[in-house]
């Protein structure tokens, strides 16, 4: 037996050594300028006209710059990107870009008329662009996609040269420079995609590795799927001097747990999230490395309003107050959330969040008790509806208890798989459904524009026609100010009927590296990759 | 033999036809579309993203056109991965599995086979005892609690061996442990159980008695015997080990089949499912073809009929 406890020290022994010895995979990136990232999962694509996840913008925007590209440290400011200047109208109904000077990957020129033919790509309904819908904004854009006219100069968008490009809006929109930042707006390479295909071509080649045509700070490197997708600094790009990193690997980890290893163990320098129930000890023993920032997202529950009880709005409302919303973000989620008092999220210039969800049981029990079920008796059986996620059965689970202490009702937690949830939420049958909702643009309309009748995101069976009036004049509305005032009182009308359950406002939860440099906190997480860098010292200083 | 495997490759045919229909109409029928998002689609955009897929077309056309594709080698494209076909999905990610698989099974064979010869030969003693209790802990022990812990302590604390990817030979070394270690524990206990079988065999007293070398009698005249439930196992283990775990990919994040078996389950990625499906369940067939010939191979009782 001592001879096997000795054999055992002398390997325990050697391990210690060449751990001792061995140099962490961020320690060589660091010192090579490659950023490490954990990207949440594999993309489905990298054609920015036809994805529409997070994973694939946070690669596309190292890839492809449009006409404003991603300020350093605030979602707000518009950064000049193929655009070096514009200017509008005066009414915000009209707006001129003047493009520098820039270069495609395959040494094109990056010229307006790309982004005629990149924005009649995304509008073209063969192509089947989901997000479509987000261009418009632009005058005619609607009618072009929809096919009642294939005429595309009807389209607001006109290259007046080869360096100016024109746009012409449906109505005002003063934040239309912020809407540009979505890669649903952003170039494509026209002799790229005519080569593969054409543009009404879904099935077009020209995005795979060998195609891959783009106009950012960045190229394509390596892609190995479910692997790496790496990035390499592109020499050709305009602005080339200030890029510091020298790649990014994109890690798709969609495990947790294997990203916070991976993450532990020096193989990444950021992670894409953080485990709910690790965020305390993070907290306590590694604040340094834990980031918490605030993020443009609401969670709620959707209400199944053609369904009784829920038909009733005192059911709604009594529903919306008897749970302790700050409760349920300091024990359940962990992450800093904000409870969501109101429904669209704080961090809106000129919109101050709402405060009318406010947690009070008494008033909720008197409601339920005007409803017709006194003390939660004769509640008819409901469920909650959520998608397969240990996060989201938490989440249920302590609404389950509080309802029932505070209410005295019951209800179960029905689990489905992710495309099967979706279908039953757009076909309202559920009862109650978890939701979340994440801005596009950093503006309220990207919240309140859902909940109008008929919209394909309503999913409630909800209606106002003086809501869908409100949302429509702020859409034609002359100042911003009238326009967010409008909103505002949209929203209240929102949350006065409630067929949603506002619960919290996300929050951004990662692990960073501290060598990581200008990586800002940020309400839409997008970052402008050429202003990152990574220092040399592990402590973070330069 | 050659009429054997002639008709037991015709048999493997319709299996895999049928398995193939059923899988189809069963995915057909499934709730969700690979094309629903949390973003509501608008139904033109939605309609013109179908008609590409064909998914305009009744069920029964997609089947004949599917079912087509798939006799031309051509298993479509993914209907949620933008311009990737399933054959090349498949074609990237199986020789991962294969590789895993191989290494795992090697590892499962080489542990687990001596360790149930030798817990036979030495019955009753230490040598049974502890290499029995081992297997027995690592049949309990499942790969999702065995990896996070070889993670922990080769990949943490020692810091020696990469936690997470597929880069280098240093990258196998972890999962590859994880998975064999998990089969090497069956393999030892039904080795040791095929093993004691054969060795209470009544000729085999008898050749002791007749002063045969003991040695003679494990390695010469047992093990064949004592082999065959082993070799019923290796089939369907071995189907299962390369067509990838799922649970010992994704704590590795290793890219090979497991993980789209997976991703293809929960994106809905009907063409996806069916390709993984039919590959799946040809390789189990294949296995069984070749367990079913090793077994008549090592057992002369039995016949190719």
């Amino acid at each position: 037996m001592k001879l096997v406890r000795n054999a055992m020290l002398c390997v325990l022994a050697a391990f210690g050594l060449a751990a001792c010895d061995r140099e962490r995979e961020v320690d060589i990136a660091s010192r090579d300028g490659i950023l490490l990232y954990g990207n949440g999962s594999e993309p489905k694509g990298l054609d920015p006209h036809l994805v529409t996840g997070v994973p694939e913008n946070h690669i596309i925007s190292a890839l492809i710059e449009g006409l404003i590209a991603y300020h350093p440290t605030d979602d707000l400011s518009p950064e000049p990107g193929m655009a070096e200047s514009w200017e509008h109208n005066g009414n915000f109904t009209q707006w001129t870009f003047k493009l520098r000077d820039a270069k495609w990957t395959n040494g094109d020129p990056v010229v307006a008329g790309d982004f005629v033919y990149s924005w009649q790509r995304m509008l073209t309904p063969a192509l089947g662009a989901e997000y479509a819908p987000m261009l418009y904004v632009i005058k005619g854009a609607q009618d072009f996609h929809e096919g009642k006219t294939d005429d595309f100069s009807t389209v607001g968008v006109k290259a007046l040269d080869d360096k100016t490009l024109q746009v012409t809006l449906e109505g005002a929109t003063p934040y239309f420079l912020n809407m540009l930042k979505h890669y649903s707006f952003f170039p494509v390479n026209p002799r790229a995609v005519e080569q593969a295909g054409g543009m009404a071509d879904r099935g077009s080649k020209w995005s795979t590795f060998d195609n891959y045509v783009g106009n950012g700070p960045f190229k394509l490197k390596t892609w190995v799927t479910n692997q790496v997708i790496e990035v390499e600094r592109n020499p050709d790009y305009w602005d080339a001097k200030t890029v510091k990193l020298n790649g990014i690997r994109f890690f798709p980890v969609e495990n947790a747990a294997t990203e916070e290893t991976m993450f532990r163990g020096g193989r990444l320098h950021i992670t894409s999230t953080v485990q709910p129930d690790k965020i305390p000890v993070f907290k306590e023993k590694m604040p340094d490395i834990l980031h918490i920032d605030p993020y443009l997202g609401v969670y709620f529950y959707r209400v199944n309003v053609t369904r009784p009880p829920f038909d009733n709005p005192k059911v709604r409302e009594a529903l919306a107050i008897s749970f302790d919303k700050q409760l349920l973000v300091d024990k359940v989620t962990k992450g800093g959330q904000a409870p969501a008092v109101g429904y669209v999220p704080a961090g809106i210039p000129g919109y101050p969040t709402s405060d009318t969800v406010q947690y009070n049981p008494e008033r909720g029990r008197q409601l339920l008790a005007e409803a017709g079920y006194p003390g939660g008796k004769g509640f008819p059986k409901a469920e909650i509806l959520i998608n397969t996620s240990e996060a989201h059965r938490k989440i249920a689970e302590a609404m389950q208890a509080m309802w029932r202490k505070e209410l005295g009702i019951d209800v179960g937690i029905y689990n489905q798989e992710w495309k099967v949830y979706l279908d039953s939420q757009s076909n309202l049958d559920y009862d109650l459904s978890r939701s979340g909702w994440i801005a596009d643009y950093v503006h309220p309309s990207t919240f309140t524009d859902m909940f109008t009748t008929g919209n394909g995101n309503n999913d409630t069976g909800w209606s106002n026609p003086q809501y869908d009036r409100l949302v429509q004049q702020a859409q034609v509305a002359q100042d911003e100010p009238e326009r967010l005032e409008i909103l505002h009182q949209a929203e209240e009308l929102l949350l006065k009927e409630l067929p949603i359950v506002p619960m919290y406002w996300y929050t951004r939860v990662y692990l960073l590296d501290p060598r990581v440099q200008n990586w800002n906190p940020k309400l839409l997480d997008n970052r402008n990759y050429k202003y990152i860098s990574l220092a040399a010292d592990k402590n973070g200083t330069q | 033999m050659a009429k054997f495997i002639t008709l037991r490759f015709l048999q493997g045919i319709l299996v895999l036809l049928g398995i193939y229909a059923v899988t189809f109409f069963l995915v057909a029928a499934t709730p969700g579309s690979p094309f629903s998002t949390e973003r509501a689609i608008r139904p033109e955009i939605l309609a013109q993203i179908e008609a590409f897929y064909g998914y305009d077309k009744p069920t029964w056309e997609r089947f004949l056109s599917s079912l087509g594709n798939l006799l031309r080698g051509d298993f479509g494209p993914s209907a949620v991965y933008a311009n990737r076909s399933v054959t090349a999905i498949i074609a990237e990610s199986f020789p991962v599995s294969l590789k895993l698989g191989s290494i795992s099974l090697a590892i499962a064979i080489l542990l687990g086979v001596p360790a149930g010869i030798l817990a036979a030969v030495k019955k009753n003693t230490w040598l049974d005892y502890v290499p029995m209790s081992t297997a027995m802990a690592g049949i309990c022990l499942p790969t999702f609690v065995m990896g996070p812990l070889l993670a922990l302590v080769f990949g943490l604390i020692f810091a020696i061996l990469p936690v997470a990817g597929w880069f280098g030979p240093e990258f196998v070394i972890l999962p590859s442990a994880t998975l064999g270690l998990y089969y090497a524990a069956y393999f030892a206990r039904l080795t040791r159980g095929g093993m004691l079988e054969m060795l209470n065999q009544d000729w085999v007293r008898t050749a002791r008695a007749k002063g045969v070398a003991e040695s003679t009698i494990v390695w010469k005249h047992c093990l064949k015997g004592g082999l065959i439930p082993v070799i019923t196992f290796l089939g369907p283990a071995l189907a299962g080990i390369i067509s990838g775990s799922f649970v010992v990919e994704t704590i590795f994040q290793v890219p090979g089949l497991g993980q789209w078996f997976v991703k293809g389950a929960l994106n809905r990625d009907d063409f996806l499912i069916l390709g993984l499906t039919v590959l799946f369940a040809a390789l189990i067939v294949l296995m069984n073809l070749l367990v079913d010939i090793a077994q008549v191979a090592l057992n002369p009782r039995l016949k190719y009929d």
